[in-house]
């Protein structure tokens, strides 16, 4: 019973659902840091009591919730576990440069990489051919910029373990195979030779392997999410 | 030394992005250099700080720049340990606070283009939502001031506080040009004192820019947007 109580006192919980990366980014990082954890299945059409009791403003996943305080939006959650579960490995590099440049490019990948490959799904013909080729200019300038502020490394691992900007990168472009059957084939390795090696290096790697939402069933759900749109 | 440790901030008198970091620089006592940018007309200089999205604010220090704006405020609060600690020690309180400057930066500020940028009946929905969101952020604020009294020192300034301040601290800016009441006191109480008492301090109320200064440069702005939307 006391063991039960002491666990609960420590219990992290991860509200998310099986195709979305974004949630994916929490469990990596808690799995990363050996942090034990239970994951909740949210049905986003029909949201639970639960989260939007924990995530009011938003209602959205990922929620962390740890001894019962909730925290939304993953990056705020990824910056969270490394303050607040020190141990190595380490997200984000100790330096405040170094730091400052992570979270640039973390940003970056959010509010323009990401909603980029939401437009190619939304879009078809004519519009989606300029919509992915806007977005592989995107990519070109996250390619120099990385190249440019971390030369010499691949800023996605930190020595064997992935790292914080590893982890943000990872969603939705690691998906790139179920993206490309459902007929959104928004990465050519043509236009993007250096972020094609980077997502196939992070689909490696053992955590996001393993993550990885189950091939078909995400190509369905693609399909019939676009097929909202035609 | 001197000159390696200098530190320039790029800015535009305007921008509530660039008004953070001059406030946050001002908390720590950080010795800058303030560079104005003309944003209509971008200097070389500033394209090739911030190349990828070509905006202020812009901080270089040690000859290395930093752009966005939070990103820039968490590289002060780590770099420089005298004055404030703009975040807590606590991570969850870490947490909480940078989950709500982006609320502000980001959705609050969203809110209030929007209503600027539309007329009529389309508005009257916008400025709904905009309540909304400030009713939830009002909501939020009760973990922060607890006993419901925000008093507030220049020595415990924290991220938040400068956020907010930066994006509202003109709010009768807005309600001049907008034609709505932006921090409502009966809608959002806890906002509306958190703002009086952040505006009641000398260093606040003289970094923001002056009023009638601000209320023409946004009416230039609402018109040649509505000019432009309906040509």
């Amino acid at each position: 019973m006391e063991k039960k109580e002491e666990n609960q006192r420590e219990e992290v919980l991860v509200f998310g659902t099986w195709a979305n990366s974004i949630s994916g980014r929490v469990e990596i990082a808690l799995k990363l840091k050996g942090i034990p954890y239970e994951y909740v299945e949210e049905d986003l059409s029909n949201k639970s009591e639960l989260l939007l009791r924990y995530n009011p403003v938003h209602k959205k996943v990922p929620v962390l919730v740890h001894k019962g305080k909730p925290i939304a939006e993953s990056l705020v959650i990824l910056e969270y576990i490394d303050e607040n579960w020190p141990n190595s490995p380490k997200l984000l590099p100790q330096d405040p440069y170094q730091r400052a440049k992570v979270r640039f490019w973390a940003n970056y990948y959010d509010q323009k990489i990401i909603p980029g490959i939401y437009t190619i799904g939304q879009s078809q013909g004519k519009e989606r051919d300029e919509a992915i080729e806007e977005w592989s200019e995107l990519v070109r300038v996250l390619e120099e910029g990385i190249e440019k502020d971390f030369p010499g490394k691949l800023a996605l691992f930190e020595g064997d373990n992935i790292s914080f900007l590893g982890i943000v990168v990872s969603s939705y472009a690691c998906c790139y195979p179920a993206f490309h059957e459902a007929g959104s084939v928004f990465l050519s390795w043509e236009k993007n030779p250096l972020f094609w090696s980077w997502v196939n290096a992070l689909r490696d790697y053992p955590l996001i392997k393993e993550k990885l939402p189950p091939h078909h069933r995400l190509v369905e759900s693609l399909k019939a999410y676009q097929s909202r749109f035609s | 030394m001197a000159e390696e440790s200098k530190v320039t901030l790029y800015g535009y008198w305007p921008s509530p992005f660039a008004k953070m970091v001059e406030i946050a620089l001002k908390l720590k006592g950080v010795p800058y250099e303030y560079v104005e940018e003309d944003l209509t007309n971008k200097s070389q200089m500033l394209l090739s700080l911030n190349p990828v999205h070509k905006k202020v604010p812009v901080l270089v220090h040690n000859g290395k720049p930093i752009a966005e704006s939070l990103v820039i405020l968490e590289y002060i609060d780590e770099t420089w340990k005298n004055g404030p600690q703009l975040l807590p020690m606590d991570p969850y309180k870490r947490a909480q606070v940078r989950f709500w400057a982006s609320f502000v930066q980001q959705q609050l500020q969203d809110s209030m283009i929007k209503v600027a940028m539309t007329e009529g009946e389309a508005r009257e929905k916008l400025v709904e939502e905009a309540y909304e969101k400030m009713r939830l952020l009002d909501e939020g604020l009760k973990s922060f001031f607890p006993d419901g009294n925000p008093s507030i020192d220049t020595e415990h300034l924290g991220l938040l506080d400068v956020v907010f301040v930066s994006f509202f601290g003109n709010h009768k800016v807005h309600e001049e040009v907008l034609g709505f009441k932006v921090i409502d006191p009966e809608k959002t109480p806890l906002i509306h004192c958190w703002l009086k008492a952040l505006l009641d301090l000398p260093l606040l109320k003289e970094t923001l820019p002056p009023h009638d200064k601000m209320v023409a440069f946004i009416k230039f702005i609402n018109e040649s947007a509505l000019k432009s939307s309906t040509a």
